[in-house]
């Protein structure tokens, strides 16, 4: 291997680290909380590895039922990853090199951290695909192994009530909002969003408040205005 | 029980390459469309709220509609994620919603 790829490589593992060790405690209780709705270790590593994606695995589990509402899951899994349309499309000019065949690798391993990573990265110089892949594939194989590993532990845990478990999922979200306000524009929409959500859980059986209040948040971002950070980002 | 640690139903199955199929396609579609167009104005603002309209949605039976104890943690969790890590917020929430139930149930 040429040096600069291996000081890529080493680069990228370094970076991710934080990320890996903040992921870790979250992975396992996702297994434990899959491990509680009834899914396999294996459905739990096979889900991880295909789906790879923390905010729309969580919600899914959350929203498990069984049998598998698998319509539901796929419609909530498209809302929630919605904003990796964006990430591409900020990201896009900065693989341009890539090529088609690499990038449509490289993105498979596009989450939020490694995104925020790549991004931070191109600033000073440019994002390689060994950079982009290393953090990718070490972020992949340990939520792969650790959501597993969690549907194992997770029989140890017993009634997640008690604990206060039952409240990681909104607590985790809670500061996901946080971290995404960008001014007045949020604000709107997380209020339509919360509006919409409630009347329609209260009015409705089954878990279609999400979509509900996804679409009420977008069209209050839509009225509310153009605006936001990612505009002038992807507009370069 | 190794039978079924290895168990695979086929509604999970569809369920899981469902997301996987949506998930991969929001990865690389944003990258696809701009290379031929850029979204603009409203169209943008409204893909911009999503993420935080989507992840609002999800919790409201747990934050708004459950009772008062669930509410106050949530506020709680919002003023502790201003200042603290994202690990120790959620601890913390967690055991703010313990113990506000412990009080107000």
């Amino acid at each position: 291997m040429p040096p600069e790829t291996m000081s890529d490589a080493r680069a990228s593992a370094l970076a991710v680290l934080p990320a890996i060790i903040a992921m870790i405690p979250f992975a396992l209780l996702l297994g434990a909380l899959a491990a509680q709705k009834g899914l396999s270790p294996l459905e739990m590593a096979l889900m991880s590895a295909l789906v790879f994606a923390g905010s729309a695995q969580f919600v899914a589990i959350d929203i498990w039922t069984e049998p598998a509402p698998w319509v539901l899951l796929t419609v909530t899994a498209l809302l929630i990853n919605s904003r990796h349309l964006l990430m591409g499309a900020s990201l896009a000019p900065k693989i341009r090199h890539f090529g088609t065949g690499a990038s449509l690798v490289a993105l498979f391993s596009m989450v939020d951290e490694t995104w925020a990573l790549c991004e931070q990265r191109a600033r000073s110089r440019r994002t390689t695909f060994v950079y982009m892949v290393t953090m990718g594939a070490v972020l992949w194989v340990n939520w792969v192994a650790f959501t597993t590993l969690g549907t194992f532990v997770g029989a140890l845990i017993g009634d997640p009530a008690a604990y206060g478990f039952d409240f990681a999922f909104s607590a985790l979200f809670l500061t996901l909002i946080v971290g995404l306000w960008r001014g007045a524009a949020s604000g709107v929409a997380i209020a339509a969003s919360a509006v919409a959500a409630t009347g329609f859980h209260l009015a409705f059986e089954g878990p279609w408040y999400i979509a509900a209040g996804g679409i009420a948040g977008a069209l209050a971002g839509a009225l509310y205005g153009p605006s936001g950070d990612l505009v002038t980002e992807a507009g370069e | 029980m190794m039978s079924e640690a290895l168990s695979v139903d086929p509604l999970v199955l569809l369920a899981i390459a469902g997301m996987a199929l949506v998930t991969y396609a929001t990865r690389v579609g944003g990258w696809l469309v701009t290379r031929r167009m850029v979204l603009t104005g409203r169209m943008r603002a409204a893909m911009d709220a999503v993420p935080a309209a989507v992840l609002t949605a999800v919790i409201v039976p747990m934050v708004l509609a459950t009772g008062p104890a669930e509410t106050l943690a949530a506020g709680l969790t919002v003023l502790m994620s201003l200042r603290l890590p994202r690990l120790l917020t959620v601890a913390l929430g967690m055991a703010a919603v313990v113990g506000l139930r412990a009080l107000l149930y």
